[in-house]
């Protein structure tokens, strides 16, 4: 016990929940924002290997990380639309189209891995470039702060500005406060000439980029290839991370850290005796359980509101509230 | 006084066949407040949906300070100066006040949103009008009476010279309407033109200027306030155009089977929508309960049928407390319910007509085994439904939603009627349905009363109300305003006169409508 | 539905279907150096011999478990993706009783199957408690549960059940008399067939004529009128996912005792997500199930073969099926002719009534 504590309170534990909270943090802040527009992108899982593909493909044809990490962005960003296209004109219910996307997601990129690099498995045949990691000068020297922020990939800092980007974004911009509008009323929105179609492509482009960022750290940072399903459930972990972070940024960032944390464990302990595959298992043990409190948490903070207004119903009123 | 808008020979077919305003004249000068009455139905919200540009009219025209205008759309509507407030407000609850004020005009300062501005412009609009909001709270958190105001600067913000109020009071506290109202009068001083669409004969000569009055998707006249009082208005806006007469017997009633004490049910804005309604329906009688909708009839329903929740007092059928029953346990009962939102709660549009009339007593035995359902009987008695109801369908297994609305509403029937009930609740059981159907659902109503059964009939409809009913009540407010033993022997005036609470009945009158 | 509708959602699923071939007829002459080939082996391999179209049918039986499973839980409207877990920790369960247990032949695979089945049903079950006491969303936890349910069970395995004498991460032999056995020599077509011709039939009539399937039905179409006509909605919502979990689970166990001589997946099968596809395609309809799962079987093993023999990768198959998926899922796919047809049939419904 003893040598987990002392493991978790060594700084390297500190750098590599960072580490490991990256690209779970632009997968939340993907599913943030379309939420947030109304629309549920289950689609992120997709998207993620999507892009970590594009990336590794486009650096190894140009020799350039900056490129790889413009097809990845670029890559999420048109799947985003694609998501939008088949929920909002085919009418196809998103779920079932996010579903549809990961499907294609995980056998065409093995697919087309293939065909590029000739293997099944691994990109390790591609001459794949890795983004930048950054020193930052006077943080870097402080003992232990230095040791867990500095040193990091270029991606880990544009994660975390990310953060900051997205609260600006949905709460100061004009844009922002149509997508606000648009998921929470689209009846108000639309009576005040907001095109509430157009407003939700934007946000599953938007989402897409976001969740694009997260493959293209994936494959160009967190390790230097792709290999096949790699985002191991990141994706829907980014879901949850975001209704447990009540559908705000910095909820966000603390719930995405949570998970990041217990991922970071998982890595520690594995070097302990402690089954691996149990260790493995807490990331999503742990969302489960965020969830639940978050959920029951809310329940009660309504229910308390409802007596605080007036007597509850009779025993059939209230027992059906819940499928409501 | 000019004449600021005019609107001539609006004619307005919905796609189900209703008429719903028949070569309407309507006009507005600039500067007043002008009321619009009328009974549910009437057409006044069609009216002004014309004029807001959330309808289309199939004939007439529209014409400000002289000028044909064409309103297509709410966003034309609002580019000519013409604002709605709607019942249901059209707010986003999470943002701020500010922020839905400025919603889709926004002002930027860059690319930000220039927060700033948007608070200024609603402290400056506010003090204007006087109408104060503060601009940071978040309108969840707001009162419903903040709500309104803030809808109503929504519009003049958006260059509103003609405000349409729906119905503004309904969801008002009285110290809220007062203000309101100031509020109201403020506005036209600043040469503010206003519709006020009402119920209430009271708020219209206390606010109005003139008053047009609507029945049967015609306008019944427009008159200077002060020169009608409120009878008159009351008379010219209840009344039947047609009298539909339902052949039935003297009723004979017997013992009571729904007995209803010191009711209180609460609506969505936790107001008391009833308050303390104590009556009893019993065997082989139709009791009516006649009132403009929304004055607590659909959460008494709700309460007694067990889809919504009873406050306090007491709801029994046949002697059983219902309070605390599962609505399968009230059923058993032997309550049935002919709901008012028929496509919501009462069918699955999706599934076929035959899944629609066993949802309620498929678990009966007569239509189930110990595990297998009876298919031979289930299609046998659904075949024997659809000729005895005579719903049109091209097969029992044909979707609900693809049948006209009195197909429909005749499977929902069917469905109740067929469960041998001893009460029927039957909540508007006619609307928006052709008259083939309407007569033959009243006709079925007025069987299974001869039958035995107790029937307690809601509707916003008169001729219905009074026709079919053997006695009625009035409710207003929450509160029975009146009883009539003797449906028929009630004048339609009076029964305006309690219906918009100008009159009410002492409480020995209407006590007697509990029968013990 | 009637006859004209049902003819209408065969032609739409025909035509999605043909769409997505002609997607992939594209691709193939893309990638291939030699298309005629690689398509002869993609669309005819499985019918080339005994033992492929044996392959067909062995993947058909997991996927008639899941897609049956997924047409329940979809049927109440429920989006819990954990038939995924489901089989996975059905199948760990399974091998537990197989390997530590002894008992008689017959008795054995029944207990590991029927303990299999209830482990999975337990893992589709707590999404929909969950659900109903506080409405966390059984999308998310289903997901959730489906990872958990992986790593568990290798957990499981690797250190209650791993035989270290073997190579790779596997675990013990199954004990002879808990395995199924074989039906079609030359095959690996067990007697498990025979319990999925069985579920499809009690699917079907539980689904049709039963009140359970009933109330099912109902709910999903529309919850609120399910309430108003007196139905525990919520009861609806937990028992149809744990069907659907029991379903899921006893297609693992059988799978695994079917197929296999110990336990050696080292990934989720992926039969949760195929399910999905057989729902949709065969409409959430237990009697449709087997033609959806033959289908997409034969997909598989056709491309599987087309990739032994040619330049293209069976992953392809991937594409073909979201794209069908997207398209009969789509409502504004052929919706025109739809409503033209709904129109045709409501005018002669009342022209035939007013003949009466």
């Amino acid at each position: 016990m003893n040598q987990v504590l002392s493991l978790i309170f060594a700084p390297e534990f500190g750098y590599s929940v960072l580490r490991v909270t990256t690209p779970i943090l632009f997968a939340t802040l993907g599913a943030l924002i379309a939420d947030k527009a109304g629309v549920t992108n289950i689609a992120l899982e997709g998207i993620m290997l999507i892009a970590a593909l594009s990336g590794v493909v486009f650096s190894a044809i140009t020799g350039s990380a900056g490129v790889g990490l413009l097809a990845a962005v670029a890559a999420g960003g048109l799947v985003g639309l694609f998501l939008a296209y088949c929920a909002l004109k085919l009418r196809t219910d998103i779920i079932l189209s996010g579903i549809a996307i990961n499907l294609m997601a995980s056998g065409g990129t093995v697919f087309a891995l293939f065909l590029i690099a000739g293997d099944k498995g691994i990109s390790s045949s591609l001459a794949s470039k890795v983004l930048p990691k950054l020193t930052i000068p006077g943080i870097s020297s402080i003992p232990v702060l230095g040791t867990i922020l500095s040193g990091h990939n270029v991606l880990t800092y544009l994660a975390l500005a990310m953060v900051a980007v997205t609260f600006v974004f949905l709460y100061k911009t004009p844009i922002g406060l149509r997508i606000r509008a648009v998921g929470e009323n689209p009846n108000a929105a639309a009576s005040v000439g907001i095109g509430v179609t157009k407003i939700q492509y934007m946000a599953l482009a938007l989402s897409g980029m976001m969740a694009g960022l997260g493959g293209a750290y994936m494959s160009m940072g967190y390790v230097s290839w792709f290999s096949k399903n790699m985002t191991a459930g990141r994706g829907f972990i980014a879901l949850a991370a975001e209704a447990m972070g009540g559908a705000t940024p910095l909820g966000s960032l603390l719930t995405s850290l949570l998970f990041g944390f217990f991922d970071a464990l998982s890595n520690t302990l594995q070097l302990m005796k402690i089954p691996s595959e149990f260790v493995n298992m807490l990331p999503y043990a742990a969302t489960v359980v965020g969830l639940v409190v978050y959920t029951v948490q809310k329940t009660r903070r309504e229910r308390v509101a409802r007596e605080a207004a007036g007597p509850t119903g009779n025993a059939a009123a209230s027992g059906n509230g819940a499928t409501r | 006084m000019d004449e600021l808008l005019r609107m001539e020979g609006i004619t307005k077919v919905y796609p189900n066949g209703i008429v719903a305003n028949k070569n309407v004249d309507f006009s507005v000068r600039a500067g007043e407040i002008h009321g619009l009455v009328g009974e549910n139905g009437a057409g006044k919200s069609t009216l002004m949906k014309i004029l807001f540009g959330l309808n289309q009219a199939e004939e007439g025209r529209i014409t400000l300070e002289g000028k044909e205008i064409r309103v297509d759309s709410p966003y034309a509507a609002i580019g000519h100066g013409i604002g709605m407030v709607h019942q249901h407000f059209m707010l986003v609850p999470s943002l701020t006040a500010a922020e839905n004020l400025v919603m889709g005009l926004e002002p930027r300062k860059g690319i930000y949103l220039d927060i700033a501005a948007a608070i200024r412009t609603t402290e400056e609009l506010g003090k204007k009008y006087n109408l104060i909001v503060d601009p940071k709270a978040t309108v969840r958190d707001l009162p419903v009476g903040i709500k309104q105001r803030l809808e109503i600067l929504k519009a003049l913000f958006r260059g509103a010279r003609i405000l349409i109020l729906d119905e503004p009071t309904a969801v008002l506290t009285p110290q809220e309407t007062e203000e309101l109202f100031s509020q109201l009068k403020l506005l036209r001083e600043q040469g503010n033109t206003i519709v006020f669409i009402s119920h209430k004969l009271n708020e219209i000569k206390e606010l109005c200027d003139r008053v047009t009055i609507m029945r049967s998707g015609s306008v019944q006249g427009t008159f200077d306030v002060s020169s009608v009082d409120e009878k008159d208005i009351s008379r010219l806006m209840v009344g039947r155009d047609v009298i539909l007469e339902v052949e039935k017997d003297e009723a004979e009633p017997a013992e009571t089977v729904l007995k209803v004490r010191g009711l209180v049910v609460f609506d969505r804005f936790k107001k008391r929508a009833v308050d303390g309604v104590s009556f009893s329906v019993r065997r082989g009688e139709i009791l009516g309960i006649a009132g403009v909708e929304g004055n607590g009839q659909g959460e008494l329903v709700e309460a007694i049928t067990g889809l919504g929740a009873i406050a306090a007092g007491e709801v029994s059928v046949n002697g059983k407390d219902v309070d605390g029953m599962s609505i399968r346990e009230i059923r058993e009962a032997g309550v049935c319910h002919v709901p008012e939102d028929r496509m919501t709660y009462g069918c699955a549009p999706n599934l076929g007509v035959e899944a629609n009339l066993m949802s309620c007593n498929h678990d009966s035995p007569e239509f189930t085994g110990p595990v297998f359902l009876k298919g031979k009987e289930i299609r046998a008695n659904s075949q024997r439904l659809i000729a005895e109801y005579a719903v049109k369908c091209s097969s029992p297994l044909q979707e609900v939603g693809m049948l006209s609305g009195g197909n429909i509403q005749k499977v929902v029937v069917a469905r109740e009627f067929s469960s041998g009930p001893s009460l029927i609740v039957a909540d508007q059981p006619t609307r928006g349905i052709d008259v083939g159907a309407t007569e033959f659902i009243r006709a079925r109503l007025v069987e299974l009363r001869d039958a035995g059964a107790a029937v307690l009939l809601v509707s916003a409809d008169l001729n219905e109300v009074m026709e079919l009913s053997d006695s009625l009540i009035v409710m207003y407010g929450g509160k029975i305003r009146a009883y009539a033993p003797d449906a028929k022997a009630v004048g339609e005036e009076e029964l305006g006169l309690y219906m918009l609470g100008l009159k009410n009945q002492s409480s020995e009158e209407i006590a007697r409508v509990v029968h013990d | 539905m009637t006859k004209q509708q049902r003819l209408f959602e065969v032609v739409r699923t025909g035509l999605a279907i043909l769409i997505a071939l002609v997607i992939a007829l594209v691709i193939i002459l893309v990638v291939s150096d030699d298309p005629g080939d690689a398509l002869y082996k993609f669309l005819l391999g499985p019918l080339g011999s005994f033992r492929h179209f044996g392959n067909v049918i062995e993947l058909m039986i997991p996927l008639v478990f899941t897609g049956i499973a997924i047409s329940i839980m979809f049927s109440a409207a429920q989006f819990n993706l954990g038939a995924e877990g489901g089989f996975f920790i059905g199948a760990i369960a399974t091998a537990f009783v197989a390997i530590k247990f002894n008992l008689p032949p017959v008795i054995h695979p029944i207990v590991a199957i029927l303990f299999g089945s209830l482990v999975g049903s337990l893992f589709c079950g707590i999404p929909a408690v969950l659900k109903v006491k506080w409405g966390a969303s059984e999308l998310v936890s289903s997901l959730m549960f489906n990872y958990i349910a992986f790593f568990f069970g290798l957990f499981l395995i690797n250190y209650y059940l791993r035989d270290a004498s073997a190579g790779a991460m596997v675990s013990f032999l199954f004990k002879p008399t808990a395995l199924l056995p074989k039906l079609v020599p030359k095959t690996r077509i067990s007697v498990g067939i025979f319990a999925a011709v069985a579920l499809v039939a009690v699917a079907a009539l539980f689904m049709q004529k039963t009140r359970w399937g009933f109330r099912i039905r109902l709910t999903g179409a529309n919850a609120k009128f399910s309430q108003y006509s007196g139905i525990d909605t919520n009861a609806v919502v937990v028992y149809s996912q744990v069907i659907g979990g029991f379903i899921a689970g006893l297609g693992g166990s059988i799978e695994l005792l079917g197929m296999y001589t110990r336990f050696s997946w080292q990934n989720l099968p992926g039969y949760g997500w195929d399910g999905v596809i057989v729902a949709i395609l065969a409409r959430n309809n237990p009697l449709f199930v087997p033609i959806a799962a033959f289908f997409l079987a034969y997909l598989r093993i056709g491309a599987d073969i087309m990739s032994r023999y040619s330049d293209v990768p069976n992953e392809f198959v991937a594409l073909i099926q979201g794209t069908i998926i997207i398209l009969i899922a789509a409502s504004s796919f052929l919706a025109k002719y739809r409503h033209k047809l709904v129109f045709k049939e409501a005018t002669r419904a009342v022209s035939a009534g007013g003949d009466r």
